[in-house]
């Protein structure tokens, strides 16, 4: 028995400031003052608190360290583990609410909701034991043993989630095609190729609890009739890779993979597929090429993948995000799931707040949240007294809102009505210091190289919309150069292949809609400062 | 995994080591760990209610340090805290003692009245 | 001439793999450095899929490169999130301390300097990476003292 869990956030942004370090200098000094056997050292995943260096929890005490370097550790082994008396100068008080209410205190931040981030910083996401306390793989064995295929897919239809990815397509509705195809085999497909920039909600996800997107990918199998999965993961996220592979082997080894799970004759394996870094590869028909060894470039739609996917067979593509709510949906009930959200947009959602703000990171919300809730209440504002000039919703190729949105509930009904979504939840914000037009050529040099090239509307339109850019910003551009963007963008959101043609316009549009003037001040000043 | 019981069994076992962690503790207890308690035995007298608790089996017990609470004279200090907040301060701990305590105050909620100082 | 031994060796790992090319050069990457067109021509013949579409793959990803690399890759991130940060500003001190554009290398082999695809630790923005290593918070300054540090090892090492 451990009379203290110390908890050391292991995520990519704690270990680019220096986690690994502190970890090790814990254990020597944990070893030093013979504590192994009184203090348990678990490793987790992000505790949600960014950007203040290493991160320590300190249980049953629920006290957070920030900022900790190598040199702190001897400090706060033998003054708080040994002497029980708190480092103040390194105790964090801003807790967020979700661990707080998890630990029976008082929440700081009431409007955040952990549904799929509950156990992400709770658990060791390298222990299978740890998530199996946590109701983990309870939903697979109730579906196995009480529930049939049929029923699975009935409660998530009336649960009424929505792909997570971006396109918000009735999770439930994909199912029930895949399962009515006739097939020898069939698959399921985890796409955690996450490569929107602003995005990382899907890395902390399998970097602090894996095992809940196996036990969704495993219940997705049993729906559809599929006994193959594979996670198809961006080659830069290592780590989650590592983790993936183990929590693996620790199913595959309790018997929660593999043959004949829960006695129910169902079997199900999942393999992990590396990315080679391709922007496009989010796409689920690159996505599945890439699979399949070949150029990542988007296939004709339809027949789509539930019907025609990974090499010729039904294929169910599902995001990180929609797979790790699908066990507690089960073993809550669609009601349950509902009761969350808006009724158009039940549950939660995860975003990660980047940008010019002062609490940048992730967060889970219930849906329908307002913008400004997120960005003042839980973002805490604008950093340096500077005013709001725009957020961008769903990463690079999401929508723009103003001022004017701050009351908007972020849900995707609300989003639609005003012509933009929820994207991948990457919540950029910018403030009014920011140069919109340089912003503007900023997205587009990112279109003109993720483009794949298969179609002629995206490879050569972001082109040509990025030599525009480059003029206007070198002071050569005319007024006239705006109603050409406009033109062009209209073209390829009409007219371009894929998502990402056809997405690629809507922040230029947004830009030139709602910031019209800072495009013709620019072009203007330039204009005079050239006769003069 | 055959069935939903084994799966039950696993939870069961790692709930309990998880313990720590959730603040469903009927009783918290915790030691004075500051200079003057470490030299007067506490390190000891922690050990000894780690051993004794999970001797016992007693799961819903969490066990913390605190500093030294200002009667120096009286350390080492253990400090039992049931559900209803109430708070039974103990005096001149020896790790005997602290068995005893684990044995009677926190598994059948009988405070060992001849080692109380202070009744907060 | 190049060895081309471990070329086998790697191909006969994925035997029991369902469409490996990508994983076939990864591998061959890690081992050889990079791509080159020996190699490429070799893997074509081993699992008989046409040269013109194994080059097709190896130049569409990213992480593939057939042009020999410096020892210290240096990756910038500019996506729209360390835009916001300043990131250009963190690039323009990068370029000019090394004396290279993006994609170039220096004459010596030491250093490659490379855009990076978001790492999503925008919480740290503006980022780098140097081969493995993460480095956030950047500013120039800081930026060009983590290279000033890699060249020294670089040259401490040669």
């Amino acid at each position: 028995m451990h009379r203290n869990h110390v908890l050391v956030a292991m995520d990519a942004h704690t270990i680019a400031q220096g986690a690994r370090a502190v970890r090790d200098a814990l254990m020597r000094n944990l070893e030093m003052t013979s504590l192994t056997s009184e203090v348990k050292v678990v490793e987790t995943g992000s505790l949600g608190i960014y950007n203040r260096g290493v991160v320590l929890v300190i249980f049953p005490e629920n006290v957070y360290y920030v900022g900790v370097k190598v040199e702190d550790v001897a400090e706060i082994v033998s003054e708080h583990l040994i002497k029980g008396r708190v480092v103040e100068r390194l105790h964090y008080t801003d807790v967020p609410v979700e661990k707080a209410a998890e630990m029976g205190a008082a929440p700081r931040f009431g409007k955040q909701q952990r549904v799929v981030l509950k156990n992400a910083g709770i658990i060791d996401p390298e222990s299978i034991e740890e998530y199996i306390a946590r109701d983990g793989y309870e939903a697979l064995g109730k579906a196995l043993t009480e529930m049939k295929p049929q029923d699975v897919i009935e409660v998530v239809k009336k649960s009424g989630i929505q792909g997570r990815g971006g396109a918000f397509f009735p999770t439930g509705l994909k199912w029930s095609f895949a399962a009515a195809e006739e097939a020898k085999q069939k698959y399921i497909i985890c796409n955690a190729d996450e490569g929107e920039p602003g995005t990382f909600k899907d890395r902390l996800i399998l970097e602090g609890d894996p095992h809940c997107v196996i036990e969704g990918m495993a219940l997705a199998g049993y729906a559809v009739g599929a006994d193959m999965g594979f996670i198809y993961i961006r080659g830069e996220y290592r780590m989650s890779i590592d983790r993936l592979n183990r929590a693996i082997q620790r199913a595959k080894e309790n018997g929660l993979l593999g043959e004949n799970l829960f006695d129910s004759g169902f079997n199900f394996n999942i393999e992990v597929r590396e990315g080679a870094g391709a922007y496009i590869c989010g796409e689920e028909t690159a996505l599945i090429e890439s699979i399949e060894g070949k150029r990542g470039e988007p296939r004709d739609k339809p027949p789509f993948p539930p019907s025609v996917g990974l090499w010729g067979m039904p294929t169910i593509v599902n995001n990180v995000e929609t797979l790790a709510n699908v066990p507690q949906i089960i073993l809550k009930g669609a009601d349950w799931y509902k009761s969350m959200g808006t009724e158009k947009s039940p549950g939660t959602k995860v975003f990660t707040m980047v940008g010019n703000i002062n609490n940048p990171g992730l967060i889970e919300v219930p849906m329908g949240t307002t913008l400004r809730e997120i960005i003042y209440d839980i973002g805490q504002g604008i950093p340096e007294g500077k005013g709001f000039k725009l957020a961008q919703m769903g990463g690079t190729t999401g929508g723009i809102l103003t001022g004017a949105h701050l009351d908007l509930p972020m849900s995707v009904e609300a989003l639609r009505e005003i012509g933009s979504g929820l994207g991948s939840g990457a919540l950029l914000v910018v403030d009014d210091s920011q140069d919109v037009v340089e912003l503007v050529e900023n997205f587009v040099e990112f279109f003109n190289h993720e483009s794949c090239g298969k179609c002629t509307l995206c490879r050569e339109g972001n082109g040509r919309l990025l030599e525009l850019l480059q003029r206007i910003n070198s002071g050569k551009g005319h007024v006239a150069d705006l109603n050409l963007m406009e033109e062009l963008a209209v073209t390829m959101m009409k007219g371009a292949f894929c998502g990402l043609g056809q997405a690629a316009p809507v922040p230029i549009l947004g830009c030139l809609k709602y910031f019209r003037d800072d495009f013709v001040r620019k072009i203007e000043a330039a204009e005079m400062a050239a006769a003069a | 995994m055959k069935t939903l019981a084994d799966l039950r069994a696993i939870k069961e076992k790692a709930k309990k080591e998880m313990a720590t962690r959730e603040q469903s503790a009927k009783y918290r207890i915790s030691v004075a760990m500051g200079t003057c308690g470490i030299a007067a035995g506490a390190r000891t007298v922690m050990s000894a209610i780690l051993d004794e608790l999970s001797k016992r089996g007693i799961q819903d017990a969490a066990v913390s340090q605190t500093g030294c609470l200002g009667c120096c004279d009286q350390e080492p200090i253990v400090q039992v805290t049931d559900a209803d907040n109430r708070t039974i301060t103990y005096g001149k701990v020896s790790a005997e003692m602290a068995r005893k305590i684990i044995a009677s105050h926190v598994q059948d909620g009988k405070v060992v009245s001849d080692h109380v100082f202070d009744m907060a | 001439m190049q060895d081309l031994t471990r070329v086998d060796e790697i191909v006969g790992r994925y035997a029991d793999t369902k469409t490996p090319l990508i994983y076939i050069l990864k591998d061959v990457q890690k081992e050889y450095g990079y791509l080159s067109d020996v190699v490429l021509t070799h893997i074509a013949k081993k699992v008989d899929i046409p040269l013109s579409e194994i080059y097709g793959v190896a130049t569409f990803y990213s992480l593939f490169t057939i042009k020999p690399k410096g020892k210290y890759v240096v990756r910038c991130c500019n996506n729209a999130p360390c835009h916001v940060k300043k990131s250009k500003e963190v690039l323009e001190a990068i370029k000019s301390y090394l004396g290279l554009e993006v994609t170039e290398t220096t004459e010596c082999g030491t250093f490659t300097l490379e855009f990076t695809s978001c790492l999503g630790l925008c919480a740290v923005a503006p980022v780098m990476m140097v081969n493995d290593e993460v480095y956030g918070n950047l500013t120039p300054e800081k930026a060009v003292a983590i290279l000033k540090d890699y060249k020294m090892k670089g040259q401490s090492n040669a």
